[in-house]
């Protein structure tokens, strides 16, 4: 009796474990495990929380919605592993090497942020995961595409930035619509820092005069010193590098003191649904980093589909959102074109593949788009690129910027 | 100059109204409250979600959400700070022991927030409009913030020392044992100042969010600067907070108008440790030991 139990009950382990093993094989056909780590919480959740974290999730439910990627003639659904990166390098790195090792996904989506997406390069491309930055802009992305083949940097490079700024602004000087004092402030952290040394040589080079060009430091709680001097001077331009905080604070404190430049742009957090729903009609004429081409169909549909799945109806961010959604159409168009889960075919896709996407078809040349929306502005409640002027769906700039009025 | 002056003040008013509450609960209540700035940020939200949601400006916010502070304070005092209070040996361990349990207590609460408002920026705007000041062009919400602050401070001042509460409490911060053999009921006191100055952050967090963009893990930055105003005009002491706010904020105006915006953190710490260094015990503080 004991003998037949003890039998029985090994028999039964043996079993359970062979079923549990089968199921395990057959769950790794039957599913796509994709993993993040993403900011939930620090100093970066807030970026996170606009342009990150609604995409990724919005991503997963359409397409579990439409029977999952289709991996050669079936679909499978996604299935996901996520963690809060704390907006810690060390801890983004972690994350992802737990996802890697002992998750064993099949993909990882990027972190929110130059800094955290720098951190993790070197980690994704020893493992060999695609890795598709959507949310980073620095200089060195040429040289990181070469250096980390799987890496791609869909939003460019603050040279570039700089330099579009400055070429909108010699066209408008050329058109007499503006004159050549510029006012430059910018956050005393890694993109503000990018951004204002390559404007300063480009507007110098471009002979603009710089009447104005400081720096402050990040957390600065009152900014109204800075506008203040600023008004005083009375320029054409005024350009700020400036995060959303800041672009909040120093939009506000400009209506306040009266300073109405013929341009006014502004940084990171311009694009915020947050900038439209505070400032409403003195939205009208503020330029800004990003944009999107806001007539496109394909735009107004994802407009749409991001209000009515993000929590409390919420707006997608005008610039680096409809990328971050556009890297996903790629991720799974390079999957699906592979056919299997095979990291290595599906990054020589991304590199030659050619994309459709909400922000119309994408081609990368070394790793990175050919079109960027580097200025936008408001215009009739919209944040719409306006340069690159090459780009399809570019508006023409409203300058004079109207003054402000009384909310 | 006026204007980089009046500007200062406006930000110094801040930053001493920021740090008011902190100096009650640090000075007489002996507990380092590490979870200050989360509380404050709690109070924003609580402001911007009745702002928004029911229109109710946060001048009557400030009537509904400064009360419940002050209970809700009083009672994370009483049930989970008080065993605490109890168990330490004496007033360095209890230091200690507060500075883990509110440390843990920073967590809970701004994964709340998180929960209940997600990571995102938050702003709205309250009379966001110019006034002529002094002959000189300011934002009405940080006038209105500063002559809120003045108020605040001057009435905590008179019910401090005009006061027989205030007089016990006082007691209580120089000598919680001397307190109690002139039959001052030192926990009684104890709860009642940490409470209130639970009630003072929540302030605080109401106005501070009708001029800055806040989010749910901003709240590390107000614990910061409040202890560095709460350290630097002595811990306990009313005035030397408000001396110390409004010697950071004009220093940091100032430094911002006149030399280069990117020098006023640089300056807030020299500031800090000049004061330090010939006053170890802040503006206003007595030497202990």
């Amino acid at each position: 009796m004991t003998f037949l139990t003890r039998r029985t009950a090994l028999l039964a382990a043996a079993t359970c474990a062979a079923t549990l093993g089968l199921t395990a094989i057959a769950e790794a056909q039957t599913s796509i495990k994709i993993g993040y780590a993403i900011s939930r919480t620090g100093p970066n959740t807030g970026g996170a929380a606009v342009t990150t974290i609604p995409n990724y999730e919005l991503w997963v439910k359409e397409v579990n919605a439409a029977g999952g990627i289709k991996l050669g003639d079936k679909r499978v659904p996604i299935e996901v592993v996520q963690y809060d990166d704390r907006s810690n390098a060390e801890e983004a790195v972690r994350a992802l090497e737990r996802l890697i090792n002992q998750d064993k996904v099949d993909f990882i989506l990027p972190p929110w942020g130059t800094g955290l997406n720098l951190a993790v390069g070197p980690t994704l491309n020893r493992e060999g995961y695609p890795h598709l930055a959507a949310t980073a802009v620095t200089d060195r992305a040429p040289e990181l595409a070469k250096r980390w083949p799987n890496s791609f940097w869909l939003l460019g490079t603050s040279a570039d930035a700089s330099k579009t700024l400055v070429e909108l602004l010699s066209k408008l000087r050329d058109e007499k619509k503006i004159g050549d004092t510029v006012a430059m402030v910018s956050i005393a952290d890694g993109f503000g820092i990018d951004l204002s040394s390559a404007a300063r040589p480009a507007l110098t080079n471009a002979k603009f005069k710089l009447a104005y060009d400081k720096s402050y430091p990040i957390g600065t709680q009152d900014l109204a010193p800075i506008v203040n001097e600023i008004k005083a001077l009375n320029p054409d331009v005024f350009i700020a590098f400036s995060y959303p905080p800041d672009t909040l604070a120093l939009t506000e404190q400009s209506r306040i003191a009266g300073l109405n430049p013929k341009v006014f742009y502004t940084g990171v957090g311009t694009a915020f649904p947050l900038y439209k729903q505070k400032f409403g009609k003195n939205t009208e004429g503020v330029m800004g980093i990003g944009g999107w081409s806001g007539d496109s169909p394909a735009i107004k549909d994802y407009l749409a589909r991001h209000k009515a799945s993000a929590a409390n109806g919420a707006e997608p961010d005008r610039w680096a959102s409809a990328v971050t959604y556009a890297s996903l159409q790629m991720l799974q168009q390079a999957i699906e074109r592979v056919g299997k889960i095979d990291r290595a075919a599906v990054i020589k896709d991304l590199q030659t593949g050619t994309f459709d996407t909400v922000i119309g078809k994408v081609k990368l040349e070394n790793n990175m788009p050919t079109r960027f929306w580097w200025v936008g502005q408001w215009q009739g409640g919209e944040f719409y690129g306006i340069a690159p002027a090459k780009n399809e769906g570019a508006r023409t700039a409203i300058v004079p910027k109207p003054a402000w009025v009384a909310p | 100059m006026t204007n980089a002056i009046l500007t200062g003040l406006m930000l110094g008013g801040m930053y001493a109204l920021i740090a008011m509450g902190l100096t009650l609960q640090y000075g007489v209540a002996r507990i380092m409250n590490l979870s200050y700035g989360e509380f404050l940020i709690a109070a924003a939200f609580a402001s911007h979600w009745l702002f928004t949601g029911w229109a109710v400006s946060p001048f009557v916010g400030l009537a509904l959400v400064v009360p419940l502070a002050f209970v809700l304070n009083f009672a994370i005092y009483k049930l989970l700070l008080t065993p605490l209070v109890r168990r330490a040996p004496n007033r360095d361990a209890l230091e200690v022991d507060s500075i883990l349990a509110t440390f843990g207590l920073t967590f809970v609460i701004q994964g709340s927030m998180l929960a209940l408002f997600g990571g995102a920026y938050y702003s709205y705007s309250f009379l966001a409009f110019p006034v002529q000041f002094l002959g000189e062009t300011v934002a009405a919400n940080r006038l209105a913030a500063l002559g809120i602050t003045i108020l605040l401070g001057l009435a905590l001042y008179a019910a401090l020392t005009r006061t027989r509460a205030g007089t016990a409490v006082r007691a209580v911060a120089v000598d919680p044992f001397a307190a109690q053999l002139v039959a001052i009921n030192v926990p009684q006191a104890s709860a009642l100042t940490f409470a209130l100055g639970g009630a003072l952050v929540a302030a605080a967090g109401v106005l501070v969010s009708t001029f800055l963009t806040f989010s749910a893990s901003s709240g590390v930055v107000f614990t910061m600067k409040a202890l560095i105003v709460v350290v630097m005009g002595g811990v306990g002491n009313m005035l030397g907070c408000l001396v110390a706010g409004l010697a950071l904020g004009l220093s940091e105006a100032l430094v911002a108008s006149y030399v280069d915006p990117g020098l006023t953190l640089a300056v807030n710490f020299a500031l800090f440790l000049a004061v330090l260094l010939v006053k170890p015990a802040g503006l206003f503080g007595r030497a202990t030991r």
